[in-house]
């Protein structure tokens, strides 16, 4: 993998889908981040004299809502700009979460086998056989609704898709020779897993990575539209759009700039894996 | 069985070693045993080429992978510079695996894609602790890169940079990064070009001579074991039907296996080659009872009678 920051940077800049979802990325964290230093109104506060303005481009009107407003007045572009905070950190932080302890798990159940295998294979199937709402309830009853217990199930319905493709994966990997190899001068099972197996695995992972934080952004969604997610008044991506579902033909505008949001994001996402993909595929280089 | 090497202190000795697979058939019924290794025994001196050849399945890797306990033999004895290590749990191998190493078949499974050629010859220095100092371990590094004849500025490079030839090269400067006794080259040269595979051979010989090497030596190519090893044993469906000194076997051939397959190589002489006489047998008439022992027919010639 080696070369370096500048190579890294460097290759990036020369490809066309990475740059472009690596700069649409970095656009949406860096504004979404900067958010409450922006003129614009606080994104729970509302004004109903303004409600359900669609969108202007007349920037120099007084009190302009370049986004519109929603049906009680709050003003669009803050509320997306805020709400891209919660949405991408957790985001990120369940697709982290759920990756790295589904890749490890995966390697173990993959390379160590027998036991290990069954057990943890037979709790990924249990996991994926619990319904997924009724889980999201019970923590939230149990923890109580909160960014962080929403992390915690976004990662828990993640995790097993790692597990999963990532045991496959060892399983293939584990056979070749160079593994046998690093037997032979009696690595530990740990220094195998982590030097020779981990990162012959890495790729698909990346690749499920990518499609599982467009799957975790929408799930956030449906979750913080239940009232199990994101408490409002506060803003999230997912919850203005079911917001704005009832508004959607009178003010179309208010559930289509937050899907537009999300569709971006997810866009930008799957190019920058796309290449990163290539990128840590010493073959290609 | 009594086909030990005569001579004494032999580094290697296996003792009637046998792999068995238990295949399940389906729903438990119709299961069956495979028998890859079926009872081998043969010993290695200090410094010898010991060669293991027979056809695909003959259980000859097996064996190979089994002296290493990379596989976990069923039954049966290896003993190591006297010491027997079958029985010793994984744990316990790490100092012997320092003396014992092997050499793969295939220069593009055997090298990590995604580890750098210098830390994958660098790795076993890290494993037994020899060289922490990454420094000092890095100048071992270039000096096993010189020592197989390859450039040791390529140390970061990646294993796809490289052909085949030049990755069986880094696959052999790992297995000498411990200064081992035995080598297992388990078909070292099957992959190869055929201009490489001088080249890895000799490569192999000059090894030896420096480091006083014993090989283990597992091939097919007849002619290549001719010119390398000293002795030489063939197997056939999981047993050693023949074994002894490489000229004895390749001027007198015993069994009709062994007849059989020293038939088939080619003779680079048109006019001896067009009457090259190809012998087949019938491997039903030749099933050797289980217990049967190996006769000696000539000075440290033995044959499965």
């Amino acid at each position: 993998m080696g070369g370096g920051t500048g190579n890294f940077l460097r290759a990036l800049a020369a490809s066309k889908g990475g740059l472009i979802g690596a700069v649409l990325l970095l656009a949406f964290v860096l504004l979404t981040a900067a958010a409450p230093l922006l003129p614009v109104p606080g994104p729970t506060q509302s004004n109903l004299r303004a409600r359900l303005q669609p969108p202007t481009l007349s920037l120099t009107e007084i009190g302009a809502h370049p986004l519109g407003t929603d049906n009680i007045g709050r003003d669009m572009l803050s509320r997306i700009l805020h709400g891209g905070q919660l949405t991408l950190a957790v985001g990120a932080a369940a697709v982290v979460l759920g990756g790295v302890v589904g890749v490890l798990l995966g390697i173990v159940a993959g390379y160590r086998g027998g036991m290990w295998d069954r057990v943890l294979m037979r709790l990924v199937d249990i996991q994926l056989a619990f319904p997924l709402m009724l889980l999201a309830l019970i923590i939230a009853a149990a923890l109580g609704p909160s960014v962080r217990n929403l992390i915690i199930v976004l990662a828990l319905t993640s995790w097993t898709r790692y597990a999963r493709i990532v045991r496959g994966q060892t399983l293939a990997v584990r056979e070749r020779e160079f593994v046998q190899s690093a037997r032979a001068i009696a690595a530990s099972p740990w220094r195998i897993m982590t030097r020779h197996i981990l990162p012959n695995v890495m790729t698909p992972a990346l690749v499920v990575a990518t499609l599982e934080l467009a799957r975790v952004i929408i799930l956030e969604a449906a979750l913080s539209f239940l009232g199990l997610g994101v408490q409002p008044p506060w803003p999230s991506w997912g919850r203005m759009l079911a917001e704005g579902r009832t508004y959607m033909a009178s003010a179309w505008w208010i559930a289509a700039f937050p899907g537009l949001a999300i569709m971006l994001t997810v866009l930008s996402v799957n190019l920058l894996g796309d290449w990163l993909r290539d990128y840590f595929d010493p073959k290609l280089k | 069985m009594s086909a030990a090497a005569a001579s004494a202190g032999p580094i290697l000795a296996v003792e009637n070693l046998k792999r068995h697979y238990v295949t399940a058939g389906f729903l438990g019924r119709g299961k069956y045993t495979v028998k890859a290794v079926d009872g081998v025994s043969f010993a290695i001196g200090r410094g010898e080429t010991f060669g293991l050849v027979g056809e695909s399945g003959s259980g000859k890797s097996t064996t190979g992978r089994l002296v290493l306990r990379l596989e976990e033999p069923t039954s049966g004895r290896v003993r190591f510079e006297g010491e027997d290590i079958s029985a010793l749990p994984q744990s316990a191998l790490k100092p012997v695996r320092r003396r014992m190493q092997i050499v793969f078949q295939d220069p593009y499974a055997a090298l990590n894609p995604r580890m750098t050629v210098g830390n994958f010859v660098g790795e076993p220095l890290v494993v037994h602790g020899v060289a922490p100092d990454r420094e000092d371990r890095m100048a071992r590094v270039a000096a096993l890169f010189r020592k197989v004849g390859l450039d040791p500025r390529f140390v970061d490079r990646y294993p796809h940079q490289f052909s085949g030839g030049q990755r069986q090269r880094v696959g052999i400067a790992r297995a000498i990064a411990l200064e081992p006794s035995l080598i297992v080259a388990d078909e070292p040269i099957t992959a190869l070009d055929v201009s490489i595979q001088a080249q890895i051979i000799n490569l192999f010989q000059d090894l030896q001579e420096q480091l006083g090497l014993a090989y283990l030596f597992i091939a097919h190519d007849l002619s290549m074991v001719r010119y390398l090893c000293h002795r030489l044993a063939v197997m056939w469906r999981g047993r050693i039907v023949e074994l002894g000194p490489t000229e004895a076997i390749f001027e007198d051939p015993r069994h009709p296996y062994t007849k059989a397959l020293l038939s088939s190589v080619p003779i680079p002489d048109p006019d001896r080659e067009r009457n090259r006489q190809r012998l087949v047998f019938d491997p039903d008439t030749l099933r050797a009872a289980p217990d049967q022992p190996m006769v000696e027919v000539a000075a440290g010639h033995f044959v499965l009678a």
